[in-house]
């Protein structure tokens, strides 16, 4: 089924050449992505918990303007009208950058910012479900804000969060697909590009469906792996090893 | 009389005197319409002036002007009073694709018949003659292919401009830089913000795009050496009975004068939204097609 893959190409690559080039970019504005989406969402996650409204608000707004315009739109705003607004030389350079780093920048900053919003919420909602006792305790201790967040809260509140960050990290790699409107050839552009070529569809999405399958299966069982690593003893949730037919035949009220 | 032939068929398949037949036993298109009552046709939302959207939303055009001759024979054809017409919007993608898994019947786009996408689906008579042509800036001085050379250009994800312009790059070196935009829209948009210098496209939609916008003397055409390829109107491949309706259709627009009407409704006279003239006169390659209607693809 997948040999038209292995097929010459227009332009002399086989078409098995485009599904790599398209996971190339995938894995790189991926990888990029996530590492600034996690550290400016860890910033703006402990400003939305911090006591000082200013910078409590503009967390706030920062949240609620990249989490509510959609990513697509987010997208065209970054390639198509940034440079317009910018002063006209700076704008002329950077429509100037020749593709595909044209096109992988406003992606990259696009899905960035994206990712952090959610990232921040995810952080603020770990340091609010910290004690607060711990907040209490490291002040009298005599801990500033600074370090009370640096080696009191954040520690916690990051490991007790790798659960639910773990879908942001699938996302993240999903999320890439929407960069195909901007003219990012990653890896669903080239299946839809191999599919107008050989006009063989099922294929060159399988393909890609395949790939992100198996994207998404290595990105949990990793975060699986951080998770038991670094998760904070006490925190597990028990959960009693039933086996099917204990489900479905002894009668209720039985566990381990 | 067609009815009572059907009732007739039906009755004696009942009775096992000759198996059950369709009406129309080559055509599982036309068994389909009949069926359901209902056609589907697959409209572009921004191929000036084949298939596009007016402001209302709703799909407007040559294409659409030709098929609605065809609905009509086949409402005449099947017997229906008002066949119901379904339209879903298709782009360069997904055109083929939905026309092979039976979404779409009849696709009214701007589509051109080539023989590679011929192993896939069936076209009518060429509705018109295209030649692949390059949009630039007025001010650009741009005279043909070779000026581009090291350049950035724009093509659209899934057009055979794509094909076109890879293989100029390949066959004369010209070390272009391309960018896939998503669909012609955005491909203009893309030469209008100045992040390319050139767009390749059918010289007819670069016309409709041009025209569309604010400032259509800012652009111009250029040749790219390509030859005239033809569009038509693209549905299911081996449905010969559903084909030679079609063709019927626009042969028989052809030698009336109709076809030449339609052409000139939207090619030389202002059309919706902003009644622009697109002032494109019916060319020699169309009027050899008209006097003699043919999906031959040389």
């Amino acid at each position: 089924m997948f040999d038209v893959l292995f097929r010459q190409a227009p332009d002399g690559q086989l078409y098995i050449d485009w599904i790599w080039s398209g996971l190339g970019w995938t894995l790189l504005l991926a990888f990029f992505g996530w590492w600034i989406a996690f550290v400016l969402g860890v910033v703006v996650g402990v400003a939305r918990t911090m006591s000082n409204p200013v910078i409590a608000s503009l967390g706030r707004a920062y949240v609620e303007i990249f989490r509510n315009v959609p990513l697509l739109v987010q997208m065209f705003l970054w390639y198509f009208v940034m440079p317009e607004l910018l002063p006209t030389q700076i704008g002329n350079a950077i429509k100037q950058i020749p593709p595909p780093w044209g096109s992988f920048w406003p992606a990259l900053i696009c899905l960035s910012l994206y990712t952090s919003a959610r990232v921040a919420e995810q952080v603020r909602a770990g340091i609010e479900a910290l004690p607060s006792g711990q907040r209490e305790a490291a002040a009298a201790l005599g801990l500033s804000t600074g370090r009370t967040y640096r080696l009191v809260l954040i520690p916690q509140a990051l490991r007790l969060i790798v659960p639910s960050l773990t879908s942001e990290v699938m996302g993240i790699y999903k999320n890439t697909s929407v960069a195909l409107t901007i003219g990012l050839l990653e890896l669903t552009a080239q299946a839809r590009a191999i599919s107008e070529a050989t006009f063989q569809t099922f294929v060159a999405f399988a393909a890609a469906t395949i790939i992100y399958l198996l994207l998404a299966l290595c990105a949990y069982q990793l975060m699986i792996f951080i998770d038991e690593r670094v998760r904070i003893p006490g925190t597990e949730v028990k959960r009693a090893k039933q086996s099917l037919h204990r489900l479905l035949f002894r009668k209720s009220g039985a566990s381990t | 009389m067609k009815h009572i032939t059907l009732l007739a068929v039906a009755a004696l398949s009942a009775s096992g005197v000759i198996p059950a037949q369709s009406a129309f036993a080559q055509s599982a298109t036309l068994d389909k319409i009949e069926a359901s009552g209902t056609i589907t046709i697959g409209y572009r939302e921004s191929s000036i002036p084949f298939s596009y959207l007016d402001d209302t939303q709703q799909p407007i055009g040559f294409s659409i002007d030709l098929c609605a001759r065809v609905f009509e024979r086949i409402e005449a054809e099947l017997g229906i009073d008002e066949l119901k017409i379904e339209k879903i919007p298709v782009n360069s993608s997904n055109r083929i694709p939905i026309i092979q898994n039976g979404t779409v019947d009849l696709e009214c786009g701007s589509t051109v018949n080539n023989a590679q996408r011929q192993e896939q689906v069936s076209f009518s008579v060429a509705t018109f003659m295209t030649e692949p042509t390059w949009l630039v800036r007025s001010d650009s001085g741009f005279g043909g292919s070779a000026d581009l050379a090291g350049q950035t250009v724009v093509v659209t994800q899934g057009s055979n401009a794509v094909g076109f312009a890879q293989s100029l790059n390949a066959e004369q070196g010209l070390n272009l830089n391309i960018i896939q935009a998503r669909d012609h829209a955005e491909s203009f948009l893309t030469l209008g913000t100045g992040r390319a210098v050139a767009f390749l496209e059918d010289d007819i939609l670069l016309a409709g795009l041009r025209a569309t916008s604010p400032e259509p003397e800012a652009f111009s055409l250029v040749p790219s050496g390509f030859a005239s390829t033809p569009y038509a109107l693209m549905f299911a491949k081996d449905d010969a009975e559903f084909k030679a309706l079609v063709d019927d259709v626009l042969s028989g627009l052809m030698a009336s004068g109709e076809f030449v009407e339609i052409y000139n409704k939207w090619f030389t006279q202002p059309i919706p939204p902003n009644g622009e003239n697109l002032a494109f006169p019916i060319g020699d390659a169309l009027q050899e097609k008209i006097d003699n209607p043919s999906d031959a693809i040389d």
